[in-house]
């Protein structure tokens, strides 16, 4: 089963654990933490788990339509307030419980001081394009 | 059985069956087919003559098409199925095709897909690998692009700059997962220097064999940037600049200035260079001049005030740098550089931060963030 895991700028509910701006580590950490996330992408595609993986620029706007004959209406750049996505990973592993203990995972990438950031990932179950037998 | 090879032969196969009377659109569909089934096929149980298997197997191909849809309009099949022998392959063809895959009206990235297959003589599910998108929307790219492509002639020659503008791009992409695009795209590039006496696509040649000599430097295992200054030179391919060099001279000797010759000027200043200290800074600001003069690109004017950093320092590095836009990629990249040179290190780490939120690819981003925290941590 497929599952998309959304990374946020600010996390979600309560702001995440450790929350000192990246650039504002040490080399080392910023190290540490690339790493953690390289090793935990390939241990996905060793697993057979792995199915996309993407970083968005922070740049960017919401944009809607404005009527016929019109250009659409854009609302941008994004100020800090708005919960905006940074990045995600689709997963596609055998139940809810895994997904939700990869999410555990890639939420402990070390941060400032090398502790784990713990930030909130957003976890979600791709809808199937036709309807399963036993869903 | 080289790839390569059979790549070659793809062009030429597509030139047979529109001599023969072929529409470009269906040959070129007729010799894709027979090239997947040959890499299918050809391992298993090579041909004694590829050229004359494929050339068989796409004319089988493209007369089912035909009779199928010449029933299908109840019309009269317009071609001679008894064709005359056929005359040797005409380098002429070739590079009408090209012209063709990368005509002006075609945007660039179906010129791109198009260019890829008739004339690279890769696969659709290759091209839609390399770019990450899934085959049937490269193909339908293609198909939409041949429709464009209609009516319009085969004999006529085109715009060579448009051709070398997709080449260029090929090449930039680098790596496409499994296909290596830039080695595809020097091969290409090598084919068009053979048919054509343009310095510029000379002058293109040199600046990808330049560049795609330092590419083993350019990062480390997994992906990570290595800045210029700290590659290792040792693991540049001297036969690949010597040959650059070669290419450039010969160009340039022609007296007929392009872009992608000064461009090349450039890299050649920068493999000539047992390291950037000893990097001669002045010629490169000078072609820069050059460049500029030839297209006042705001990007060429950022690059340039980054060399006149290293020849007069950074102070004068910052003074050019005032006259670009702000606007332009990487721009808080190189203002960030320049202000660490000059020993500013508070505002370069916060310009490599500034630089790394805008960064468009995730090397670069880390990268930056990494120079962030370096100079910070200094």
């Amino acid at each position: 089963m497929k599952y998309l895991m959304l990374k946020h700028y600010r996390g979600a509910p309560t702001p995440g654990g450790n929350a000192t701006p990246m650039d504002r580590w040490t080399p080392e950490e910023v190290d540490a933490h690339l790493q953690y996330m390289t090793d935990f992408a390939n241990r996905l595609q060793s697993n057979g788990e792995f199915v996309d993986s993407q970083a968005l620029s922070s740049e960017g706007a919401f944009v809607r339509n404005d009527g016929e004959g019109r250009p659409p209406v854009t609302d941008g750049p994004f100020a800090e307030t708005k919960d905006l996505v940074a990045g995600w990973m689709v997963i596609d592993v055998d139940s809810w419980d895994r997904a939700v203990e990869l999410a555990g995972e890639l939420s402990a990438a070390p941060g400032a001081g090398g502790e784990p950031i713990q930030e909130w990932l957003e976890v979600r179950p791709f809808l199937t394009g036709v309807p399963t037998a036993d869903g | 059985m080289n790839p390569s090879v059979v790549r070659d032969l793809v062009p030429a196969v597509i030139g047979v069956l529109v001599r023969r009377g072929a529409d470009f659109a269906s040959a070129e569909d007729a010799v894709q087919e027979a090239l997947i089934r040959a890499l299918d096929a050809w391992p298993d149980d090579p041909p004694r003559d590829e050229k004359a298997w494929l050339v068989a197997v796409a004319w089988r191909r493209f007369l089912d098409g035909a009779r199928a849809e010449a029933s299908r309009r109840d019309r009269e099949l317009a071609v001679d199925l008894e064709p005359p022998a056929d005359p040797g392959p005409a380098a002429d063809d070739t590079l009408r095709l090209y012209f063709l895959c990368a005509h002006p009206t075609l945007p660039a990235a179906p010129a791109v897909a198009l260019t890829l297959r008739a004339v690279g003589g890769l696969t659709t599910r290759q091209i839609a690998a390399a770019y990450l998108v899934p085959e049937a929307t490269m193909a339908q790219r293609i198909r939409r692009a041949k429709r464009r492509l209609e009516g319009l002639p085969l004999d006529r020659p085109g715009d060579l700059a448009t051709v070398l503008r997709v080449l260029y791009l090929v090449f930039n992409e680098g790596y496409g997962g499994e296909l290596d695009l830039a080695a595809e795209a020097v091969r290409l590039a090598r084919h068009v220097v053979g048919m054509t006496d343009d310095p510029e696509a000379a002058g293109l040649l040199a600046l990808m064999l330049l560049h795609h000599a330092r590419r083993a430097s350019r990062t480390r295992p997994g992906g990570r940037l290595v800045p210029l200054a700290e590659q290792d030179r040792s693991r540049w391919d001297t036969g690949l600049i010597t040959e650059g060099v070669a290419v450039l001279q010969g160009a340039l000797a022609r007296d007929r200035l392009g872009e992608y010759q000064a461009q090349a000027a450039i890299a050649a200043l920068h493999a000539d260079a047992p390291s950037t200290d000893e990097t001669d800074w002045p010629q490169i600001v000078e072609w820069y001049d050059e460049l500029l003069a030839l297209t006042d690109s705001p990007v060429v004017r950022l690059n340039r005030a980054v060399a006149v950093g290293e020849a007069d320092g950074p102070q004068a590095g910052l003074a050019a740098l005032a006259e670009v836009d702000p606007g332009v990629p990487r721009y808080a990249a190189a203002a960030a550089h320049l202000h660490e040179c000059a020993g500013d290190r508070v505002r370069a780490a916060e310009l490599y931060a500034e630089a790394a939120t805008v960064a468009p690819s995730v090397p670069e981003r880390d990268h930056l963030t990494r120079e962030a925290a370096r100079v910070r941590a200094t």
